[in-house]
């Protein structure tokens, strides 16, 4: 019965819809779209923040050392040769985990590691590396961590790797593993070197 | 009902606690100090990221207080804290992101996506409209008519 009133319409109001087909996965495509941002902005980690120091020289400080609070450390003491600065705390417990590490790296004899002692008390400093071992050339004392905001520190350990011209060229955010070192900062560093900062 | 009430009291005591410690940092002028609510409060804190800078007890949020509160007290401009913030933690820090080349498409999605929305309104709205103005001839209704009343005398 109902044939007849079918197949008069059809072929006219059938030709407009099936040139938009297209339109109906649109939102198959968008959930796609979706999908690859989520896949891969879900796999970062909101911790690492990029630091905009990169590229630049080491911010301008002068603090006492830790062993000897008489003499300085400056920012011009990185001058000259490709080093790391450690920044670390006694009530840092990700330091505890990363010290070893560290201790591995000053054996090595590749690099000079520099630390940034932050917001702690300098006698607790001179117990822990007296109990765990000293894997720094020198310890810089930032008690009130005012340097440690001109670095941009914001979770410790922190690590940054400076070049010969005083330019800091890479961070680590929390507990350097070996693995770091052998494969990310040995190379950079051994990169800097031959390169001559460049 | 006691503990809703009691778990209330304790939301407000929250609520009312957070102003009273900026309030801690005494200002020379009421501008001085509502230009530090309002920075403090578009500045994120590093350490717990969904909180901003008025409202974290984190260590580094307190420091970046202090170090807010001194410059703010110094007299620097808004834009002279913000790049001095930005220098060392770089965009993440603002609440607010910069408008710039790389956060365009973050800044220009809403309008995009509202313009599309409008633009989709009137597209398929009038689309409808043209469907349901069929063309029905003459001959056609009589049909539709017949069919009616067939099915009419069937029950």
């Amino acid at each position: 019965m109902s044939q007849p009133v079918d197949t008069q319409t059809s072929s006219e109001q059938q030709a407009k819809p099936k040139a938009k087909h297209w339109v109906y996965l649109l939102p198959l495509g968008l959930f796609a779209v979706l999908m690859v941002f989520f896949f891969f902005g879900l796999g970062l980690n909101p911790r690492l923040i990029p630091s905009p120091l990169i590229g630049q020289p080491t911010p301008v400080f002068s603090l006492p050392k830790l062993s000897n609070p008489e003499e300085m450390i400056q920012h011009t003491d990185f001058q000259g040769e490709v080093s790391l600065l450690n920044i670390w705390a006694t009530w840092c417990t990700s330091c505890r985990q990363e010290h070893p590490v560290l201790m591995k790296i000053a054996q090595s004899k590749e690099v000079p590691i520099y630390g940034l002692y932050y917001k702690d008390v300098p006698a607790l400093g001179i117990d822990w590396l007296q109990n765990y071992g000293d894997p720094y050339r020198d310890n810089a004392v930032d008690e009130d961590g005012k340097v440690g905001i001109e670095w941009g520190a914001y979770g410790t350990p922190e690590t940054f790797l400076i070049d010969q011209n005083g330019i800091i060229r890479y961070k680590h955010v929390g507990p350097i593993s070996w693995h770091d070192w052998e494969t990310t900062l040995l190379p950079m560093i051994t990169s800097l070197r031959n390169n001559n900062g460049v | 009902m006691a503990s809703r009430f009691s778990c209330l009291c304790l939301l407000l005591f929250f609520i009312t606690a957070s102003p009273a410690e900026i309030a801690g940092f005494p200002f020379e002028s009421e501008t001085q100090e509502q230009r530090f609510r309002d920075l403090s409060s578009e500045l994120r804190c590093l350490v717990c990221q969904n909180q901003s800078l008025a409202d974290s007890n984190a260590g580094l949020a307190q420091d970046l207080r202090s170090e807010l509160y001194e410059q703010v007290l110094t007299g620097n401009s808004n834009n002279q804290i913000i790049s001095f913030m930005t220098e060392r933690y770089g965009d993440f820090i603002l609440y607010k992101p910069r408008f710039a080349m790389k956060t365009l498409l973050l800044w220009l999605t809403p309008i995009l996506l509202f313009s599309v929305g409008i633009f989709c309104l009137i597209r398929f709205s009038k689309f409808r409209n043209q469907g349901q103005q069929t063309q029905v001839s003459e001959e056609e209704l009589q049909r539709i008519r017949a069919l009616l009343q067939a099915e009419e005398e069937k029950q």
